[in-house]
């Protein structure tokens, strides 16, 4: 496509960086990212993306804006509580760049619909809340080689993965089975800082923008742990696991299941 | 002995397991991933697989909030 006049000024300090250039905004404008979860990760991400001017951002939530998310989930507003997350944001992204087609889908991920959802993507973004989602959507992008840009949040913590399958570790090559339920608190039950997930779901928006333009290292291989109390970014290298359930060289997991429910109780 | 855990130089006893450095840190083990020089270590080997001077120790959180 050819940039318009309004274009070429909305993206001129994109334009002007050798790396991107209009070749790199093009790229940008042609891309297509699915963001799952349109809570406090999705909306920063989803935001950012929204603004790079990212062709199509696919939102994937079944839940309703509420009071409580107003605290960190920055693409919603008083305006769109008990509104679908997926639609409030699509509202918010559109609002900020008309050039952006945002569609919005409101419905939980599960082992049935996942292939289908993420298939028209090249990049799937997690900002999910739950472990059985993640695990889901982990062995979904390796089944379908797609790049995962994996990010979590819990109190003052937050971690940031770029998942490249079978180039690098995936979710279970570091966390091989989700935790017992109930132990892993979520935000509602510890709490989360409100800006955390901005500085982690700016930190997944690099990566994708940094994958659409194939330029600088992507964080494959490492897993990035921010503590904001202590102010300090901590790079912990993953190593590959060939005995890997699902990525490794003879995999165990070949279908996709849904964990069973008492998982979701996190 | 000592051993360097998530980048921090720190004494702990001889001869410690990995289930031992988790408790003696108040650790829940199935709260956490445990990489020792660059390996995963299985949660099933915790009790048996022992940490030597100046082994590098990483303790992952779950974390799945979003």
């Amino acid at each position: 496509m050819d940039f318009t006049e309004e274009q070429l000024k909305r993206y001129s300090r994109h334009i002007i960086l050798p790396e991107v250039g209009g070749k790199g905004q093009k790229k940008i404008s042609e891309a297509k990212v699915l963001i799952a979860g349109a809570g406090g990760l999705g909306c920063p991400v989803g935001y950012y993306l929204a603004a790079a001017g990212v062709g199509t951002i696919a939102m994937v939530d079944n839940d309703h804006v509420e009071l409580s998310n107003l605290q960190r989930q920055i693409a919603h507003s008083v305006k769109t509580v008990d509104v679908n997350k997926a639609d409030s944001a699509k509202q918010t992204f559109e609002a900020l760049n008309p050039d952006v087609n945002v569609i919005a889908i409101k419905e939980r991920l599960n082992s049935k619909n996942i292939l289908d959802l993420f298939k028209d993507y090249d990049i799937i973004v997690d900002g999910t809340d739950n472990f059985p989602t993640r695990y889901l959507i982990n062995d979904a992008c390796v089944m379908l080689n797609k790049p995962l840009v994996s990010g979590a949040i819990l109190r003052f913590e937050g971690q940031v993965t770029t998942i490249l399958p079978h180039d690098g570790p995936c979710y279970r090559c570091l966390f091989e089975e989700p935790p017992p339920a109930g132990l892993v608190p979520s935000c509602q039950e510890a709490g989360v800082l409100g800006v955390l997930p901005g500085v982690i779901g700016a930190l997944q928006a690099t990566e994708v923008l940094k994958l659409i333009i194939g330029k600088g290292e992507p964080l494959k291989g490492n897993l990035l742990i921010y503590d904001a109390l202590g102010v300090n970014f901590r790079k912990v290298k993953i190593p590959k696991n060939d005995k890997c359930p699902v990525c490794g060289k003879e995999p165990t997991i070949t279908d996709l299941k849904d964990l069973p429910e008492e998982y979701c109780s996190i | 002995m000592k051993l360097i855990i998530n980048g921090n130089d720190t004494e702990v006893k001889d001869n410690l397991t990995v289930a031992g450095l988790l408790s003696d840190l108040e650790i829940e083990p199935a709260r956490v991933a445990v990489e020792v020089n660059l390996v995963i270590i299985k949660k099933a080997d915790y009790n048996e697989h022992v940490l030597k001077d100046g082994d590098t120790v990483e303790v992952v959180n779950f974390v799945g909030g979003g």
